[in-house]
């Protein structure tokens, strides 16, 4: 089936964006504050940080909607904000994109329950899906993309609502390497990820967080191995560690993308950052990756 | 004593209902409670936290085996509290201002509890008042603190900060994990210990509080 998201991947690498919680941070967003409801009540900044990605070359940007689930609201109080703080999210970044005609995926995260020991049941994840997928559709987005994930069976869900609502969605999990090779934290495989997402109709998958670009390497090939859709990876720019001027991370610019290059040549169809990575960052790999 | 070794088995594998009545019948029967737990009950634990940390376990066989452990705790925790009985130490515990992932937090709450400690469990979106309030007003010997997030991790130093600040360095034991969250921060913020798994948390409250 030809959609967006197929389309986008015969022309790979696509190049998407980076981490937007620590920019936030950056034009002020408090400490231990949710970013999402920024969407209605800074608007202006938010588009700043996705405007910023544009500039630096991404091709496809998200949305400021990872937590903005009625989930994760509520525990905020903002329960009967869903649907507008979506809406929003999508807007803003539809706005920063109009500069390039870069494309808007609008990003969807985990609920923090969990469905293997009966936190929340399948068809209330399924729900809460449907009523954000919803919002990001009437939004505008382009896709939706499921990210960091650490359980399959929200995961899939998350999928069957996006699909449920008529747009491509992208499925990418959160996996750590141990003993028994990369497996999320319920430990399922990336083998039996790539299996279930794709059923649930997912147009992509791959793996974002948890690791930096030299690792999720193996991530991809274990991707490529186990399916035939095109893989989303988002790598983390090192771990973060605290200076006296605040929060820095390891991993510099130049550096990240150098090692991106490992992931366009594992076959990665879209590469960008996530914790740590900045507009620098993958203004770098679009130089190395697009020269 | 084949049917304590069954109690053994039953933590380990996580079978809440056969936890519960062979603890039952044990007390019943006259068994030391204390025997039980520091025998049988907290070692199935440590064995969870060892298969765990080997890839054998993963978060949903930890959950149901803690489920088990607390199922037991509940029925032998009064006997214990009527014999005087000391825990290995109190830990207050919570995910740090603004963070709201409590899924690692629970696990090591589950794990400390099934390696003997008394919890108190803070929740979600804790302020560094309310951890030093736990420290001085409810006596806890550590305070335990978890974030998921890059965004949230520096709540961590502030925290520590504020126990400073409120004379309680050295008097009570601070400890840090969470994904983002490494050895070297715990360094640098000038947190006693650091684990990035909830079976290394209880390794570390115990090393801790030595």
């Amino acid at each position: 089936m030809t959609n967006i998201v197929t389309e986008l991947s015969l022309a790979k690498p696509v190049i998407t964006d980076g981490a937007w919680g620590t920019q936030l941070q950056m034009r002020g967003l408090a400490v231990g504050d949710a970013p999402d409801p920024w969407n209605l009540d800074h608007p202006e900044l938010v588009e700043e940080v996705a405007a910023a990605y544009v500039a630096a070359g991404s091709q496809v940007i998200l949305t400021n909607t990872f937590g903005a689930n009625r989930v994760l609201l509520e525990r905020h109080g903002l329960g009967d904000k869903v649907t507008a703080i979506n809406v929003a999210g999508v807007e803003i970044s539809l706005r920063a994109a109009a500069a390039t005609g870069a494309r808007v995926f609008a990003s969807m995260g985990p609920t923090g329950k969990m469905l293997a020991v009966g936190e929340i049941s399948a068809e209330e994840a399924r729900e809460v899906y449907l009523e954000q997928a919803a919002a990001l559709r009437a939004g505008g987005a382009d896709a939706i993309l499921v990210e960091t994930m650490s359980d399959l069976a929200e995961a899939a869900e998350a999928v069957a609502a996006g699909v449920a609502v008529g747009l491509p969605v992208v499925a990418s999990m959160t996996y750590q390497r141990g003993a028994r090779g990369f497996r999320t934290l319920m430990g399922e495989t990336v083998s039996a990820c790539v299996k279930r997402l794709t059923e649930a109709g997912a147009s992509a998958v791959g793996a974002n967080c948890g690791m930096g670009p030299e690792q999720m390497v193996a991530v991809v090939n274990e991707c490529t191995a186990a399916g035939s859709l095109p893989v989303w990876a988002k790598a983390n720019a090192g771990m973060p560690r605290q200076t006296a001027d605040g929060t820095v991370y390891d991993v510099g610019a130049q550096e990240f993308a150098v090692q991106s290059l490992l992931l366009r040549d594992a076959g990665a169809a879209f590469i960008g950052g996530c914790c740590g990575s900045t507009p620098e960052a993958i203004k770098a790999v679009v130089a190395a990756l697009r020269p | 004593m084949t049917d304590l070794q069954e109690l053994y088995t039953a933590v380990l594998e996580g079978d809440a209902p056969s936890a519960k009545s062979l603890v039952q019948t044990a007390l019943d029967g006259g068994a030391d409670p204390q025997e039980l737990l520091a025998k049988y009950m907290i070692p199935a634990m440590d064995e969870v936290g060892r298969l765990f940390e080997a890839n054998e376990y993963f978060v949903p066989e930890l959950l149901i085996a803690a489920r088990a452990m607390k199922g037991a705790l509940e029925l032998i925790r009064p006997k214990l509290v009527a014999a005087g009985a000391k825990s290995a130490g109190k830990v207050a515990i919570g995910t740090v201002r603004g963070d709201l992932h409590d899924i690692g937090k629970n696990l090591v709450a589950a794990m400390l509890e099934g390696g003997g400690f008394d919890i108190i469990d803070l929740g979600v979106d804790v302020s560094p008042e309310k951890f030093v309030e736990a420290a001085r007003e409810k006596g806890a010997d550590v305070i335990a603190m978890s974030a998921l997030l890059t965004t949230t991790m520096p709540g961590m130093k502030t925290t520590v900060d504020a126990i400073d600040q409120a004379g309680l360095k050295g008097k009570v034991k601070v400890m840090i994990g969470g994904a983002p969250v490494t050895q070297r921060f715990a360094d640098e913020i000038g947190a006693d210990g650091f684990s990035d798994n909830a079976s290394g948390a209880v390794r570390i409250a115990r090393q801790l509080l030595a």
